[in-house]
């Protein structure tokens, strides 16, 4: 079967800085939840920028779906992060939804009847079709967030790439969140990234440390070391709450 | 007053409103959600580079405007995304560029430029009949590529970086849009001037944002509030004997102080209410 993702030795630079360096990744599984956390300013939307081609590493090769990520863009969904977005645009909930079946539709053509159904479909999924006429500023910041996924889901994605979705969510709505995402990832793949490790607790299946370079065991647990190496300072984990541990217990850690 | 709508000049003005009124209206839209006012001022400027051409060749200076303003506004677009130096100065510099174009042609130009001023500050008296057959062109012209890129259009303004994930060629769209842009210039010129044409592809536009919240129906009220708001001007600008341009856009500039300052009013007694 086709590799989800295959990064082999992937570089990318901004000016003279590294901002990505080395990285080299599978993902086989066509469903499941790879949980990325690593700090601000790790390269995290760098490395999502990479995997949806809008960025070019210097060194290194990209296939999503075993094309390049330009031929693969039918078959990925993004959710964005919206930091200082224009929450005031003029623009209703339906047409945004919309946009998700650009490439499907293409240039010049109206909207059909099955990028409708789409997008309809999309929308009840995240249980925001009743809200479909709304404009998008009028809607609190969790119901936007799944408006958001929902034009990713309009797209009909094998892959979910999602930036910091729990970003400004109160935890009430981030937990709603994990659980759409939990019911999401029976159906395709999802990686999400985020700074925040308790985000990365309960739904992830697999989990990666990034902050430059990636750590990854193909598994949800990751060593200590990793995750210090990733956050550069000692961490500490208060499982309070999450019922498994994110954290494998260590020799000589007991 | 009725009258005055048998001067064959007032007509001229008047249907030169109407279609200054819906290039500004439909574009300016564009020019207020996607937050392109400045790289739009650029190109409305730089294009006065365009008029001394035309002085300077001899032919009509809207002729000579047309493939200059659309030049600005592809080398604005390319220059401000692609090169190293930032968005703002690089239009800054551009802007200037082709105002010093314009003016080192109309010097080298022998004689004496006449109606110079009509293009710097606009004279919608003045039209005349064959100038309103070119901007019906090109309000044709225009209307027809956003009845055509709609959607693109809508998803650009909306989220530019989204509309390149899937798969549309965003930085061609956006030239697109700003060479547009640059033909709405050109159908502004007469009415208010090179200077002043930034406020018609503003005010209309941010007024109607202040009563939807739907892309299409903005366009359509700052058309209606662009049309009254120009023909008023005219009507007071021929009675005071007072620069028809900027009298419309004193108009313009009242008529948003007064919604915007009215509605927060009204905002403040609906929060204080509740």
């Amino acid at each position: 079967m086709e590799k989800v993702i295959e990064l082999k030795d992937v570089w990318v630079r901004y000016g003279n800085q590294t901002i990505l360096e080395a990285i080299s990744l599978e993902l086989k599984e066509p469903n499941g939840l790879l949980g990325i956390i690593g700090p601000n300013g790790g390269g995290k939307t760098t490395f999502l920028k990479v995997l949806l081609g809008l960025l070019k590493p210097y060194r290194g090769g990209v296939k999503i779906f075993g094309k390049t990520p330009e031929k693969s863009r039918e078959l990925v969904g993004y959710v964005p992060q919206y930091k200082g977005f224009d929450f005031d645009f003029p623009i209703s909930v339906w047409e945004v939804v919309l946009t998700g079946r650009m490439s499907h539709t293409g240039l010049l053509r109206k909207y059909r009847e099955e990028d409708k159904k789409a997008a309809e479909e999309a929308l009840k999924t995240v249980e925001m079709f009743q809200y479909r006429d709304r404009q998008i500023g009028q809607l609190s910041g969790g119901q936007r967030q799944r408006v958001f996924i929902a034009r990713a889901l309009a797209t009909n994605p094998k892959l979910l790439l999602l930036d910091e979705p729990n970003a400004g969510l109160d935890p009430h709505m981030q937990d709603e969140l994990y659980r759409l995402l939990d019911r999401l990832k029976q159906k395709m793949a999802i990686i999400m990234v985020t700074h925040d490790l308790s985000a990365v607790s309960v739904y992830v299946d697999k989990i990666a440390c990034l902050n430059r370079t990636l750590h990854y065991h193909d598994s949800r647990e990751i060593p200590i070391e990793d995750l210090e190496a990733t956050y550069q300072c000692p961490v500490e984990l208060i499982a309070h709450g999450i019922p498994h541990r994110v954290l494998s217990n260590h020799e000589g850690n007991s | 007053m009725f009258e005055l709508l048998q001067y064959n000049f007032i007509q001229n003005a008047l249907a030169a409103a109407i279609l200054a009124s819906i290039a500004c209206g439909i574009i300016g839209v564009y020019v207020v959600v996607k937050k392109i006012v400045f790289i739009s001022g650029g190109i409305a400027h730089a294009s006065f580079g365009g008029i001394g051409l035309g002085y300077y060749l001899g032919i009509n200076p809207m002729f000579g405007v047309l493939p200059f303003s659309l030049v600005s506004a592809l080398v604005m677009g390319t220059v401000s995304k692609k090169s190293k130096i930032p968005e703002d100065s690089a239009i800054g510099i551009l802007w200037s560029l082709g105002m010093a174009l314009g003016i080192i042609f109309v010097y080298l130009t022998p004689g004496y430029a006449p109606d110079l001023m009509t293009y710097l500050f606009g004279n919608i008296l003045t039209v005349p009949r064959s100038d309103l057959y070119f901007m019906l062109a090109l309000d044709i012209v225009i209307v027809g590529a956003v009845y055509l890129f709609y959607k693109e259009f809508l998803a650009l303004c909306f989220d530019e970086e989204f509309t390149t994930v899937q798969g549309l060629p965003t930085e061609k769209l956006y030239l697109l849009l700003l060479c547009i842009i640059a033909l709405t210039i050109v159908v502004l010129i007469k009415v208010v001037g090179i200077i002043l044409v930034i406020a018609l592809l503003t005010i209309p536009a941010s007024l109607s944002r202040k009563f939807t919240h739907n892309l299409k129906q903005m366009m359509l009220i700052s058309i209606t509030f662009g049309t009254v708001i120009s023909v008023t001007g005219i009507g007071l600008s021929y009675a005071l004997d007072v620069p028809s341009g900027a009298t419309i856009i004193l108009i313009l500039s009242l008529v948003y102080g007064l919604a915007a300052f009215g509605m927060e009013i009204l905002e403040n007694r609906r929060i204080s209410e509740n």
